[in-house]
């Protein structure tokens, strides 16, 4: 599980440059107070609470004082410009940032009321529980069937042959891969189209029977008929998984998600339902950010 | 008209879509400066039995109804290339709404305007002309504070509109009644008070459709639908 972290870590492009960086063009006379958030950050149903989370790189604040409830078997989005800190919020929640050193998380997070941040927490069990998806596919160079059955194995999740085989095909099944690979199982995954590779890591991902799955912008290296499919994907699983996704296409974030949390220079300025958000944001910087207006 | 400056929909990054936006907004305006003359001159062809004036409205109706194809071309033209949200896209939903009732309005002008041409080739003495000059006038000014309350985005103001509305309708009842006297009075009248029966109830109507784009108006700055909803729903909303 650790070779698959490390190498899962290493494509995702580093966010410190960012974090430390200002959104563009941003209108300078809204003044947000820290940990307030408008709109309706908290829910009934939560499988996340996270409270006065804080993320550093170093010295530099990337997270300031975030609180909010992530829904059971829901998909929320996550949006900002650049560098607003959305991803690495998202990378909190199944602790991503723990391999960036100089990162530290303060606040209380927890996954159906257990702190994710307990020292004595088993990481790769939360791993397991918490999948993620990243913004370029990044399938194993092994068999699309291997890519699959790595997870469950590692875990023991399957003891015979025919139950692995039953887990590759229920989860190329769920991801909506399996009439297109059924007969090439063997082949190797990298020789896939960028769209079938996303909805592959996506299969990886939910292999091993996880509650939730984060998504860091899993569109955004697909073209608009593989994007139709992972959001078609994402419509099915968000009635078994909590999802979270980061985008950088409103349009995306509103035809598949059910609620919208803007961020904003490491503030969470805005949580409401998506299509509330959508046609009448009640933050200033949700309305000029969503309308085009800076970003 | 607003200027690019002071306009809540010119600060866009893209600077195209501020024009098209300006555009759209421009446009719905000119076409309600045109359906207001379009109503005014109806009523003065009616009270002046101008019948030369009367034709020239009916043919002025086929601009009226271009603009509205136009704006509508427009509308869904931004939907397609901006796919606008919050602020932006009800400013394009509401305006898509709105031209279909200025165009309302410019038949119900066009209507007034053939009954004033029956009426004058009658050329009898003018009953309940009274009644229409007053109508008229309140129905008027609520359309033209309908479309300024649109050009400066004033949601009070839609208010003020939607609240006169029930006015218009008694006055409407009221005039009705007038003309039934006159018609029980003597029964030669009937079928000029009808007509003129007709453009009450038109311009009744106009009142209408100026409510109905100050109700577009508090749904495009305040976010709320107002429709079917109680006054002080609307008040409520416009209050917050």
């Amino acid at each position: 599980m650790n070779s698959m972290n490390q190498s899962i870590t290493n494509e995702v492009p580093s966010e410190e440059e960012a974090a430390a960086g200002v959104a563009e063009s941003q209108p300078t006379d809204t003044v947000i107070e820290e940990g307030k958030t408008v709109g309706k950050p908290f829910a009934d149903n939560a499988k996340f609470s996270l409270r006065d989370v804080e993320v550093f790189y170093g010295e530099s604040r990337a997270i300031k004082k975030i609180s909010l409830d992530i829904a059971r078997n829901q998909v929320i989005a996550f949006i900002g410009p650049s560098g607003c800190g959305k991803s690495t919020f998202l990378r909190c929640l199944n602790r991503m940032n723990d391999s960036i050193d100089i990162c530290k998380v303060k606040g209380s997070l927890k996954l159906d009321g257990q702190d994710i941040y307990d020292p004595k927490r088993d990481v790769v069990e939360l791993r397991a529980r918490v999948g993620m998806v990243f913004q370029k596919p990044n399938p194993f160079p092994k068999s699309i069937y291997d890519n699959v059955a790595y997870g469950p194995r590692i875990h023991g999740l399957a003891n015979r042959k025919a139950d692995l085989d039953e887990i590759v095909e229920n989860s190329l099944r769920k991801a909506g891969l399996w009439e297109e690979v059924k007969d090439r199982l063997e082949a190797t995954a990298t020789g896939m189209s960028g769209g079938q590779q996303q909805r592959l890591c996506i299969a990886r991902a939910i292999a091993v029977n996880p509650e939730v799955v984060l998504m860091d912008e899993p569109c955004s290296a697909l073209d608009p008929i593989a994007t139709a499919k992972v959001e078609e994907l994402i419509a099915e699983l968000s009635e078994s998984y909590t999802i979270v996704i980061v985008t950088h296409s409103m349009q995306q974030a509103a035809r598949v998600s059910h609620r919208t949390a803007y961020f904003h220079l490491g503030h969470l300025v805005e949580v409401n339902e998506t299509k509330k958000v959508f046609t009448a944001p009640e933050h200033e910087l949700t309305e000029s950010y969503i309308t085009g207006r800076f970003g | 008209m607003p200027t690019k400056k002071d306009d809540v929909y010119g600060d866009h990054i893209s600077n195209k879509f501020n024009d098209e936006l300006m555009e759209l907004k421009t446009e719905f305006l000119e076409m309600g400066g045109m359906v207001e003359s379009q109503v005014e001159n109806a009523i003065q062809a009616l009270m002046d039995g101008d019948g030369h004036l009367a034709e020239e409205i009916r043919a002025k109706d086929k601009r009226v109804d271009q603009m509205e194809m136009a704006i509508d071309e427009e509308a869904t033209l931004i939907i397609a290339r901006r796919q606008p949200t919050a602020r932006d896209l009800r400013l394009v939903i509401s305006v898509i709404k709105m031209v279909a009732d200025l165009e309302r309005v410019g038949d119900e002008a066009k209507k007034i305007a053939k009954l004033a041409i029956k009426l004058s080739e009658e050329g009898q003495a003018p009953r309940g002309y009274v009644e229409v000059r007053h109508i008229s006038t309140h129905v008027l000014s609520m359309l033209h504070d309908a479309l300024d309350a649109f050009a400066r985005l004033d949601s009070e103001q839609a208010l003020r509109i939607m609240k006169e509305d029930k006015r218009v309708d008694e006055e409407y009842q009221a005039a009705a009644r007038t003309l039934l006297t006159f018609m029980m009075e003597d029964t030669r009248n009937i079928s000029r008070c009808m007509s003129v029966m007709w453009v009450l109830r038109a311009l009744e109507r106009v009142g209408d459709h100026a409510c109905n784009i100050a109700e577009n108006v508090i749904f495009m700055v305040k976010g709320e639908d107002v429709r079917h909803t109680s006054v002080e729903e609307a008040e409520r909303v416009v209050g917050r």
